[in-house]
């Protein structure tokens, strides 16, 4: 059966210039691929996690320009789209035992940071509504504990980097900011270095050791048997 | 602004009745399901029970497995690369470790090789995406470790066993449990911001299937936060990644078996390449874009079940590849996020499954399958699912419960990925509940591995060379995977693998490069009578519209 006689209703939908009528109340992604695209690039995860299928599009003559993931992203009739597959940005190398958790660590990797002139398009733009610019500033302000956390949802699509007039690459700065605190500000779990010490020590060798022999009767037993905690 | 529900009509009216229900079931715990009736449930409602779905290996080295018809299709399938028409005389990438697949186990695979005392560039990483394009990235809920004061190896290994209906080998079970803590370690160490209390104490919950709170999350951007933290590792080291080249073959050594590179091919120019390594490692991940029994399915665009096609084609022996994971809770609404992930973390924070009626019909943190069955049951076999307008059905997950349990501002807190995905199309699931039916998730079986991540041929001994690690391997997660489990298994696989290789290459030259394997392949499927019209592996899905793909037509011979 064809769409007519299905009466689904169609969009007209701009891919790089290019008309094409999609069925409407598509992603973006899947609206392509039934325009007849097969990704290589622009395509990963289709699960809003993945960063590469960042889209810019504008609709009809509104002049405002929006981005969006393509995967979640429903096409709008009107819609003059193209997809932003990759940022070029060597990521910069460094040894994270070598580097001390503050803000000037970063500043000193990422010195370009201090460009930013607060304009505020890399929070615009970012299709995960983060508060981009607030993370910038409070590197520059010295709290990388607060950069760290409004950037954890980040998923590195590069819209903010392609955007920003100070041409910071925000998600590489962020990453070097989540590892510091990962790593360095937040406490060590103190429950994990004692369960290694006890594997360490061989406490459970002997139990594992009889359970890997155990026959299913056996197990099925301890299974069913074992207390669930609430 | 007031919030607007875009459910349909007649999906408000059945919410209401999940209002109405909402504070007794507060205080109502579902019994858990007896073993009887556990059995009686999967066999009546599991897509895995239903026999027409699959049928048995006409040849290699597990000739005879029960598998989908979808994964059958590719393993009896003829090559994409005619041997006679590849050169392997000119080497293009010379290394001591050749790991294809750039995901949760390859990264760690190649930090661990290089931990091990092999040099950055002396490893290259083979991926046919972007690093880091895996299903990993994409895992929310979080990874177990049994770390906490009340738990202990002992009961994981419990769990594990139990969850796989015991058809899990023992001995892999055991590497994964007591090597889970070490790997958190590392993890934390390397920089990954997991969830703590103040005093650093690991904030950790129930998952299904789990006598103990054991899952480690990073909100519910677990995936994401490890494998950026190992992306962003491995590239500090400089080991070199050569991305959208996925390998189409294995190259083998002929009169050794053992395995010495692969044919790579770059997507974007159409060349190959022959790498060659002292060994190879094998990461690919698993099958969820082959849509078994038309299941929608959470996984990557890439995880069209390359590696286990190669293994094949070079001896490796498969197992439990009959089981198939479906997620209890993919999202069944709105159209456009149909079989997306809504991660377990959900039930884990009290949100229960409640059928159109606003009844609970299932415990929710019951082992994956067992939930999924229960979902299908309540819809197709009790008629108590909720109707899209579509036509899809599913039914509730009152994760509005969340709230009430653990105080307002929970899920944007702890599940923002959830937050964000349904509040893009208009669902606000702080004040609403979600529409779930289970969606296609993992590959619980694969090629078989011993302890040290050795792949096994068909009479249980290592091939020489090869290694592999993640969901392209079976056997640890037995018939049905845990939650928090495979994050857990690619790293604590894929550094086992990264140390064996290590070690394999540090006493042997680099092997010689045939693909005589293939050539053996073919005659296998030829004189299986299996006609040449199916070709693997396959890459990536075929998603284009019938109406271009009917007119499509290639006018260039390359």
């Amino acid at each position: 059966m064809s769409n007519e006689e299905k009466k689904i209703k169609m969009v007209k939908i701009y891919i790089m210039g290019k008309m094409y009528e999609v069925p409407e109340g598509l992603t973006i992604m899947k609206a392509m691929e039934y325009a007849g695209y097969k990704f290589i690039r622009g395509c990963g995860c289709r699960g809003g996690f993945c960063g590469a299928c960042a889209t810019v599009y504008r609709i009809g003559n509104d002049y405002k320009l929006y981005t969006g993931l393509a995967c979640q992203t429903t096409v709008q009739e009107g819609m003059y789209l193209v997809q932003i597959p990759f940022v070029p940005a060597e990521k910069p190398k460094y040894d994270i035992e070598k580097l001390r958790p503050t803000a000037s660590t970063v500043l000193s990797i990422f010195p370009e940071i201090t460009r930013c002139v607060a304009c505020n398009t890399c929070t615009k733009s970012c299709p995960q509504n983060l508060e981009v610019m607030d993370a910038i500033q409070s590197l520059i302000r010295g709290n990388l504990i607060k950069a760290a956390e409004l950037s954890f949802d980040c998923i590195a699509c590069g819209i903010c980097s392609i955007r920003c007039p100070a041409e910071i690459v925000h998600y590489q700065v962020f990453q070097l900011v989540r590892r510091l605190y990962g790593k360095y500000l937040s406490k060590k779990a103190k429950h994990l270095e004692e369960r290694i010490n006890e594997i360490l020590q061989g406490k459970y060798k002997e139990e594992l050791e009889k359970l890997t022999k155990m026959s299913i009767e056996e197990l099925k037993k301890l299974y069913e048997s074992r207390e669930i905690e609430t | 602004m007031t919030y607007e529900s875009t459910y349909s009509e007649e999906m408000r009216r059945s919410i209401e009745k999940v209002e109405e229900t909402r504070d007794r079931r507060l205080k109502e715990a579902f019994p858990r399901i007896s073993p009887e009736e556990k059995d009686k449930l999967l066999k009546e409602w599991h897509p895995d029970y239903r026999p027409e779905g699959k049928r048995p290996l006409k040849i290699g080295p597990s000739k005879g497995l029960i598998v989908p018809h979808e994964v059958a299709d590719l393993i009896e399938a003829y090559p994409l690369i005619d041997p006679s028409n590849i050169d392997l005389s000119k080497i293009d990438y010379d290394v001591d470790i050749l790991i294809i697949g750039g995901g949760g186990a390859g990264a760690s695979a190649a930090l661990w090789a290089n931990n091990s005392g092999i040099p950055a560039d002396r490893i290259l990483i083979a991926t046919k995406l972007r690093f880091g394009d895996a299903n990993t990235k994409m895992a929310q809920g979080g990874i177990q470790a049994a770390d906490r004061p009340n738990d202990s190896p002992i009961l994981h290994f419990i769990d594990v066993m139990g969850g796989g209906h015991y058809a899990n080998k023992p001995e892999l079970v055991k590497t994964l449990v007591e090597n889970a803590p070490f790997i958190i370690k590392w993890l934390e160490d390397l920089g990954v911001m997991f969830d703590k209390d103040e005093e650093g104490n690991m904030i950790e919950l129930s998952g299904g299937g789990t006598c103990r709170k054991r899952l480690h999350a990073c909100k519910d951007y677990t995936g994401l936060e490890i494998m950026r933290v190992l992306m962003d590792e491995v590239l500090n080291r400089g080991i070199r990644v050569v991305e959208f080249s996925p390998a189409v073959e294995l190259l083998t050594e002929p009169d050794t078996g053992r395995v010495t590179g692969a044919v790579l091919w770059n997507l974007e120019t159409k060349e190959y390449r022959i790498a060659r390594g002292k060994a190879v490692i094998l990461t690919t991940g698993g099958f969820g874009r082959l849509h078994i029994q038309n299941f929608p399915t959470t996984n990557h665009y890439g995880a069209t079940m390359d590696g286990v096609v190669m293994a094949y084609r070079v001896g490796a022996r498969l197992r439990d590849l009959d089981a198939t994971q479906y997620h209890p809770t993919g999202a069944a609404y709105p159209e456009q996020i149909v079989g997306l992930l809504v991660t377990e973390k959900v039930r884990g924070l009290g949100a229960q499954l409640v059928n159109a009626d606003g009844e609970q019909f299932i415990y929710p943190l019951e082992p994956r399958d067992v939930v999924a069955a229960a979902i299908i049951r309540e819809c197709y076999g009790r008629n108590k699912g909720v109707i899209t307008p579509t036509g899809m059905r599913g039914v509730w997950l009152d994760t509005p419960m969340i709230e009430m349990i653990h105080g307002e501002g929970t899920i944007k807190k702890s599940l923002a990925a959830i937050y964000r995905m349904f509040s893009r199309f208009g669902i606000d699931p702080t004040k609403e509940p979600v529409l779930v039916f289970p969606t296609l998730h993992y590959m619980n079986g694969g090629v078989e591995i011993n302890v040290n991540a050795q792949v096994l041929n068909g009479r249980g001994e290592p091939i020489l060379g090869f290694f592999a690690a993640g969901e392209v391997c079976g056997g640890v997660h037995g018939k049905n995977r845990l939650m928090g489990n495979s994050l857990l298994e690619v790293t604590v696989f894929g550094r086992i693998a990264g140390i064996s290789a290590a070690k394999y290459v540090q006493n042997v030259e680099p092997g010689k490069l045939s693909l005589k394997h293939v050539n053996r392949y073919v005659e296998m499927l030829k004189e299986a009578k299996i006609p040449p019209t199916r070709k693997s592996p396959i890459l990536l899905p075929e998603y284009r519209g019938e109406k271009v793909l009917s007119r499509a037509i290639s006018l260039f011979a390359i």
